[in-house]
């Protein structure tokens, strides 16, 4: 019975975690139409800054918090970057942006090694949230319940964002269809490069969030790569609602497929993405073929 | 105009003849077998990529699970071996697998094209790499198959590094041959076709789904012949070959050699094998240095090196030629 | 972090010192002055790397300290990096004997990647010493040309299962590690050892060396009264996490990699009171290893774990061997054979010696983590002398059963 509660929870903490790394990807696959191989480099990325600024590694510590915020900003920059001054030299070529991100997870996780090494990284379990909560039998570390929390609050807060505000407007729009966005005067151009900064700063904010879970090693970025896309194919591009219900789904597959058909774990892991994508290519919620 | 067209052709002839003297003569010019060895690698994978250009470049098609039709050829090969069956009849059915796995797979993913092709490819790759990885009373799961030996065809035993290199070279030269004729073919103008114009290719009569489930299948033999030769120069095989990264690696080798060309995807092999095996000796940030290559083709030279190149030599001639008229149609296939 | 001694700058280095040496010391015009070409195959991309970087510093630790002599011979050193999978490790291996003839190989670090090249090296004749698992390569399908001065994967388990029933006093264990050979090998060990001394083995949980999240196999973690785990590279550290953050009591015993020194400046709470057996120890008090531990300090500013020391071992035993056959390499067979009849004292790891396999016979220690001055230390607690991988065993029974692997022996129910 334990068994089976510790392994409902978690796969809903997990699910949570996936949605903060997956709802960018979202936002980026269905408005710029392309599938950001650099996604999980910009997780690991985020967990190795945010990490570095816990312990002071570079010459300065703030708390966890803090650090989460300042390593999300940073690696948001980083996007913006990346979008105006590479993925912005190749309109409208898919392939060739699929291929220059593709390079640039390369690159990065190279730098991670060169700046970091081979090490892994242990980020502390913020202060106050080291402690358990006990519920019948079974025994709930509270960090991974504030995750759940964490992830609901971000949740609510892009929903709001997209629902109720221009800048959100303009997203929908260009999701919906992106000529007819152009047509009404919206700058899809500085639009992009706003969901890709946001797309990259939540990725590096689910990075230093998972790091008291997972840490940061060399790997993390093609061990969360998957995932993330799964979320999005089985969710659909650009749907909110849409990775919500993907990320918990994929989080539930993954812990109990791990647990109890291990031989099998990864075959029914994307057995789903391929369902999704014969069935209804769009996705459970996409409102269109990306 | 034509005078043109036969003095390029006399140069095509010329270099092609140089080429071929070059790889044939390869080993008695090149020190030592670890070159040669090198140079075997650069065959096989110039075969794989080959291979998946059938459907990158003439297609239009943008296939992420190369790696794991690759491995399930490979697994086959090992498999087979290590069940006690000799080395012809291992070879046969891994042809088979192979191409019977790509005619799968090409039933699941023609279903769309562009960016959904390229999705349904890449979960068939993982699904594959998964069952490697992790269905351990077949694969051995991260342990990986060994393979004792190679196949001696006339006599002529292949542990010999020159005689693979041979071997290697045979294969490649009739891969190249038959792409060659493919291209020219007019199945392979319909496939063009359909790459460039699928809805009016449709309406001329042409059944587009048939004719690029057709070139899957060719995909999927040259993918399983490149598979089988890696298997045995390996002689090993392991989930990492299956991996995301791996299809990832045979994309690049296409795309920055130049796709829907015909040189381009030897190119293309020819830079990562030498970037992955020589260079990674002495510089030890090299999976950087791929990265950054590959970024700056894709900004740079973005139709690839080959097509690239082309283009600069004649931006080049022709400031020289001053006013000689030029064609410029885009020609695909060098 | 780490230094980077890119091979380039190294050549160049070591020939300046040969330059020099020969300007000052006009030598005589002997045969052996030709340089002795050593390789090492490690990992120094990808997840792999952590263990991987520490085996080239090993490497560079003991040729610094002899000036890159042995035995009056210079050595050339070549370090290729295999990337952590099988194929590159087969590129590799040819770069060093094909390109480089390096007259030994160091390395590599993992089974899979042993496993992919073992063929070949016996086919080539050149002797390697590894750290890697596998256990067969020293048993059943012994390799002529292999040495193995670190240890097999199950033989750190064997004491540990002793230690752990018999100390400890444990009846009921769940195993935990890595679905891969050396995982397979070291759980395989443990089980044998600890129920021949009477305890039982409850379970056996295999997660994929690629486990971004341990929940799903701790919760299978129930009815024992100790776990043992046999993670590799950084996995302890994440295990260990999860492991505690699941509020799981049960001690926990591992083996060398599980319990690595490299790992403890990195460890956290979780680890304290939890034992290992290894077949190094950074506390061990003789001169060999102070001067290892005080040079690797020096220049990397890290304490050695079992990865660095086992290569610095491997570099001692691959010069005495050369001085013990007149430093000629010319005959490989010789030389193995000579670095197989080594016996030395004076290594970091104590005494060791070789069996007919090419497998190490020496001390294994049993430590716990402790925590002392806010640092995390692995406490040596008991001494295991001159173990062989046979343990207690009787050799030819030994190898008359089938090895270890993940389905024996088997879970008893």
């Amino acid at each position: 019975m334990n068994f089976w509660i510790v392994l409902t929870v978690n796969s809903i903490t997990f699910g949570g975690l996936l949605f903060l790394l997956a709802s960018g990807f979202s936002l980026i696959f269905g408005l710029m139409r392309i599938p950001n191989l650099t996604h999980g480099s910009l997780f690991m990325l985020g967990a190795y800054v945010g990490g570095s600024i816990v312990i002071g590694l570079f010459g300065f510590k703030l708390n966890f918090w803090l650090a989460a915020v300042l390593a999300s900003l940073t690696v948001a920059a980083l996007g913006a970057l990346i979008e105006r001054f590479l993925l912005r030299q190749l309109p409208g070529d898919q392939l060739a942006q699929v291929l220059v991100t593709l390079g640039i997870s390369f690159m990065a996780a190279d730098f991670c090694l060169m700046v970091w090494g081979g090490d892994p990284m242990s980020v502390a379990t913020p202060e106050g949230l080291g402690g358990f909560a006990r519920a019948g039998g079974a025994v709930f570390p509270l960090y991974r319940l504030a995750i759940i929390a964490i992830a609901v609050v971000v949740a609510v807060a892009l929903w709001l964002l997209l629902d109720r505000t221009r800048l959100g407007a303009m997203i929908r729009a260009g999701v919906d269809d992106p000529d007819m966005a152009r047509v009404v005067g919206i700058r899809v151009s500085q639009l992009f490069t706003i969901v890709f900064a946001l797309g990259a700063g939540l990725a590096a904010f689910a990075g230093i969030i998972g790091g008291p879970i997972l840490s940061v090693y060399p790997g993390l970025d093609q061990d969360m790569l998957p995932l993330a896309l799964l979320v999005v194919i089985i969710g659909g591009a650009g749907s909110l609602l849409g990775s919500f219900v993907g990320s918990i789904l994929v989080g539930f597959i993954y812990n109990f497929g791990q647990a109890l058909l291990p031989e099998l774990a990864y075959f029914v892991l994307f057995l789903p993405m391929l369902l999704v994508l014969l069935l209804r290519p769009q996705g459970l919620f996409g409102r269109h073929v990306p | 105009m034509s005078e043109i067209f036969s003095a390029n052709n006399r140069l095509r002839f010329i270099a092609l003849a140089i080429a071929l003297v070059v790889l044939v003569s390869l080993p008695f010019w090149v020190s030592g077998i670890y070159y040669i060895n090198v140079g075997s690698q650069i065959l096989f994978f110039a075969v794989f990529a080959l291979g998946l250009n059938i459907l990158v470049g003439y297609a239009g098609l943008v296939s992420l699970g190369h790696a794991g039709l690759f491995g399930i050829s490979a697994y086959a090969t090992a498999y087979m071996l290590q069940q006690g069956f000799g080395h012809t009849s291992a070879i046969l059915v891994a042809l088979v697998i192979g191409v019977a796995s790509m005619a799968l797979f090409a039933v699941l993913s023609l279903r769309s094209s562009g960016i959904g092709f390229i999705m349904i490819t890449l979960a068939l790759g993982q699904i594959l790499w998964g069952l490697a990885y992790r269905w351990i009373s077949v694969t051995d799961g991260d342990n990986g198959i060994p393979v004792r030996g190679r196949p001696a065809p006339f006599g002529y035993s292949l542990t010999d590094p020159v005689n693979f290199y041979y071997a290697s070279l045979i294969v490649f030269i009739v891969a190249v041959a038959m792409v060659f004729i493919f291209v020219r073919s007019p199945f392979g103008a319909a496939l063009m076709g359909t790459r460039d114009q699928p809805r009016r290719m449709n309406a001329l009569g042409y059944h587009v789904w048939m004719i690029r489930f057709y070139a899957c299948l060719f995909s999927g033999l040259l993918t399983a012949v490149s598979a089988i030769l890696f298997v045995y120069y390996t002689n090993f095989i392991s989930p990492q070959t299956l991996s995301l990264t791996a299809s990832a690696e045979v994309l690049l080798m296409v795309i920055s050699g130049g796709p829907g060309t015909l040189l381009g995807p030897i190119v293309g092999a020819t830079l990562v094998v030498v970037i992955k095996t020589v260079v990674s000796g002495f510089i030890e940030r090299w999976n950087f240095l791929l990265g950054a290559i590959f970024v700056a083709i894709v900004i740079l030279v973005p139709e690839g090196i080959v097509p690239g190149s082309i283009r600069l030599w004649r931006l080049i001639t022709r400031k020289r030629a001053a006013a000689a008229p030029t064609t410029t149609t885009t020609e695909r296939t060098p | 972090m780490s230094r980077k001694v890119t091979r380039r700058k190294f050549m160049a280095a070591t020939a300046a010192g040969a330059a020099l040496a020969t300007f000052k010391f006009p030598a005589p015009a002997i045969a052996q002055s030709a340089p002795f070409k050593l390789g090492l195959l490690t990992v120094k991309t990808g997840p792999l790397a952590q263990g991987g970087i520490q085996m080239e510093q090993g490497v560079l630790t003991y040729l610094k300290e002899k000036n890159n002599t042995f035995g009056g011979r210079k050595v050339e050193f070549f370090s290729a990096d295999t990337g952590g999978s099988p194929a590159g490790t087969k590129t590799k291996v040819q770069e060093l004997v094909e390109r480089d003839k390096v007259d030994a190989i160091l390395g590599p670090l993992a089974a899979f990647e042993l496993l992919a090249i073992t063929d070949y090296i016996a086919e080539n004749k050149t002797p390697m010493l590894s750290l890697a698992g596998a256990e067969d390569i020293t048993q059943r399908r012994p390799n002529p040309y292999f040495l193995r001065p670190s240890a097999t994967s199950a033989q750190a388990m064997h004491p540990m299962a002793d230690f752990a029933a018999k100390e400890l006093k444990l009846k009921r264990i769940v195993t935990v590690s890595e679905d891969f050979a050396f995982g397979h090998e070291q759980m395989g060990g443990f089980q044998e050892t600890f129920e021949n001394a009477g305890g039982k083995i409850v379970a056996k949980i295999w997660p994929p060396l690629v486990t971004p999240d341990y929940t799903p196999f701790v919760a299978q973690i129930a009815d024992c009264d100790g776990v043992c785990q046999g993670f590799a590279g950084s996995n302890p550290l994440r295990f260990m996490k999860t492991y505690a953050s699941a509020g799981m009591k049960y001690p926990v015993v591992s083996g060398e990699t599980g319990g690595d020194d490299a790992l403890l400046r990195i460890m956290g709470d979780e680890f304290l009171g939890m034992y290992s057996c290894c077949p190094y120890t950074l506390d061990l008090a003789n001169d060999s290893n102070k001067r290892f531990v005080a040079a690797m300090q020096k220049d990397y500013g890290v304490d050695p774990g079992f990865y660095a020391a086992g290569l610095y071992v491997a570099t001692q035993v691959v010069d005495e061997g050369l001085k013990a056959n007149g430093g000629k390499s010319d005959d490989r067979a010789a030389l193995t054979k000579a670095m197989r009849s080594v016996k030395l004292k004076d290594t970091p790891r104590g005494d060791l010696s070789f069996d007919q396999y090419g497998n190490v016979v020496g001390d294994f220690f049993i430590r716990q983590v402790a925590k002392e001055g806010g640092k995390y230390v692995n406490k040596t607690l008991k001494t295991y002398k001159n173990v062989s991988q046979f343990w207690t065993y009787d050799e030819k029974a030994f190898l008359a059963r089938p090895v270890y692997s993940r389905n024996y022996p088997p879970v008893k129910s």
